[in-house]
């Protein structure tokens, strides 16, 4: 069966078009919201989105395999992205990469058998005042130890 | 006690509504200065206030601006570069949190001094909660007719978009920026043309920097030449947001006037180096800037004082590391990211930044050979000046940088076959 957004997304599509000059623009906007739809930027998506903007699917996997939000396999409920650049590496991101990769028995890049979790290293996040730092999902968790880290995951619907 | 414009409410979280900003005097300058200057006023003001670009490269507001056409068949844009990314830098996100109608006041300001109807805020993929405030924030300022159409009776129409990018240190780099916002890889142009002619979607473009744009009421309330009385000299004017992150005490987001002494900064207003430690090294601006060692830290932290010191301000995002951070390890961290951020259009940078990483992750685990420094150091002057933007010369520069100033225990690592740190 073909997909297709909801009615709803598909309100959100046509209000996003009238911000830009020219339909392409609205690209990337578009693929954050079939992102929400969706959940996975499959080739299925990437050519309906394609369709809705009127440009080849090329240029849909083009932009979607650039940028590193949109996911192209299947993620899991909660993505934990911890950040491991320079002031998160100093102030022990080390530590808390090694203590998520044993609380949730998997390996950066992968999900929980359950699909709760996945786990990804990712570069800044731009909160290095506060390091070390991850973002679950939207929301980012700062100054983490692991005992954070128990309550922060316990705190998860 | 210097007084503070930027940081004034961080112990408000109310500070990023309509009704709190107003209260403080939020938009009555913008109001102003709709009713009686002229474009052309705003701009002369801001250049004589010698404001400069708060991104990295400290270009000159007022004179950015003026290579816009004044006339132009095309519509103009104002574009907030919001993609706040260069690691070691968390000034934008608080500003787009805590004081997004002082960034729209500010956008409001710049866009009408460029005659431009449309402007975007391009914000990282990451900041959603940031983008949800400044969606909020635009609601609320059209609602109450200081944006959207007919602003104030005045005849001028200007609408605020937000644009979410989704994952790329490159679009920071404000063509790649552009490239992004039209729909496309953030792929950075080749220039000439500048966006001040050709930009976003083919038309005259102003890019700003959150923060720059933050001072603009700030310029137009106080008056250029109170503004310009504020930093270490004529050339380095206004406040000056630092981010201090890394082995000090209290990490964080300090405001004082461009020209901070980065030594004070540290030691005084950080607190210091965290357990009693000795300090060994310190980014001063973003980790595209050269390094500097603990004895050459008595500095201005302004764009002219770093610059002759070796260094640059950048971002002032102030990296600090004590004597037992590994440094072969640190450029490792670096060269990580460049290599993983470099967007793969130019050869010397996508090569170069990934056999940097090869070679220094050999030498951070004892397979290093002697030969490596001088590969590393060739390999760093290849990319330099060699790409379409700078995002290759801030790969080379760090590591040019701390082969220099910390030789010895690269050479340590190679001859330990070993990393002397790791236990």
């Amino acid at each position: 069966m073909a997909i297709s957004f909801s009615s709803q997304a598909l309100e959100a599509f046509h209000q996003l078009l009238a911000l830009y000059p020219d339909k392409s623009a609205a690209l990337i906007p578009v693929l954050h919201l079939a992102k929400r739809e969706f959940k996975t930027i499959t080739p299925e998506v990437m050519s309906y989105v394609a369709g809705l903007l009127d440009v080849p699917p090329t240029r849909v996997m083009d932009v979607v395999s650039f940028y590193t939000l949109f996911p192209r396999e299947e993620e899991g409920r909660y993505v934990i992205q911890v950040c491991a650049t320079l002031s998160c590496s100093l102030m022990g991101a080390g530590t808390i990469i090694d203590y998520l990769q044993k609380k949730l028995n998997i390996g950066i890049g992968e999900t929980t058998a359950d699909k709760r979790f996945t786990l990804k290293k990712v570069e800044c996040l731009g909160s290095c005042g506060t390091a070390p730092v991850m973002q679950i999902n939207d929301d980012y968790y700062e100054n983490l130890t692991p005992a954070r880290i128990d309550e922060i995951l316990a705190s998860l619907p | 006690m210097s007084e503070k414009y930027f940081l004034k409410h961080i112990d408000r979280p109310e500070s990023n509504t309509l009704a709190f900003y107003l209260q403080q005097g939020g938009y009555r300058t913008w109001k102003r200065v709709l009713q009686e200057k002229s474009p052309e006023q705003i701009i002369e003001e801001v250049k004589r206030s010698g404001l400069r670009g708060r991104g990295g490269a400290g270009f000159p507001t007022g004179l950015k601006w003026s290579f816009v056409p004044r006339q132009s068949a095309s519509p103009k844009y104002l574009v907030c570069n919001a993609d706040e990314s260069e690691p070691g830098t968390f000034k934008d996100r608080y500003l787009i949190e805590r004081e997004p109608h002082l960034l729209l006041e500010g956008m409001a300001m710049a866009a009408y001094a460029i005659d431009s109807r449309q402007a975007f805020i391009y914000i990282r993929g990451e900041f959603a909660y940031g983008a949800q405030t400044l969606e909020r924030a635009i609601h609320e300022a059209t609602e109450a007719g200081l944006l959207g159409k007919n602003i104030q009776a005045s005849g001028y129409d200007l609408q605020i978009t937000v644009h979410r990018g989704a994952g790329a240190y490159i679009c920071g780099e404000e063509t790649g920026l552009l490239e992004s916002l039209e729909g496309k890889r953030g792929w950075p142009r080749l220039k000439p043309p500048f966006p001040a002619t050709k930009g976003a979607f083919g038309c005259p473009t102003v890019v700003n920097n959150v923060e720059t744009l933050v001072n603009l009421p700030v310029i137009l309330s106080l008056g250029a030449d109170r503004y310009a009385a504020i930093g270490s000299n004529e050339k380095n004017t206004g406040p000056k947001l630092y981010c201090l992150s890394g082995h000090v005490n209290r990490p964080g987001l300090y405001e004082f006037p461009l020209g901070k002494n980065l030594q004070e900064l540290i030691y005084q207003e950080a607190g210091g180096i965290r357990k009693g430690k000795k300090l060994k090294a310190v980014i001063p601006g973003g980790s595209s800037v050269p390094v500097l060692r603990a004895d050459e830290i008595d500095v201005a932290m302004d764009f002219d004082a770093l610059v002759s010191r070796g260094s640059m301000l950048g971002s002032a995002g102030v990296i600090v590391m004590d004597e037992d951070t590994c440094m072969v390890k640190a450029l490792l961290n670096l060269a990580t990211f460049y290599s993983h951020e470099s967007c793969g259009q130019c050869t010397p940078c996508r090569e170069g930044t990934m056999w940097m990483k090869k070679i220094l992750s050999r030498i951070e685990h004892g397979q290093g050979r002697p030969e490596d420094l001088p590969l590393l150091e060739d390999i760093a002057r290849h990319i330099q000046g060699r790409t379409i933007c700078p995002l290759g010369d801030a790969a080379a520069m760090p590591a040019a940088s701390f082969l220099k100033q910390f030789r010895q225990e690269f050479i340590e690592h190679i001859e330990q076959k070993k990393c002397p740190h790791s236990k």
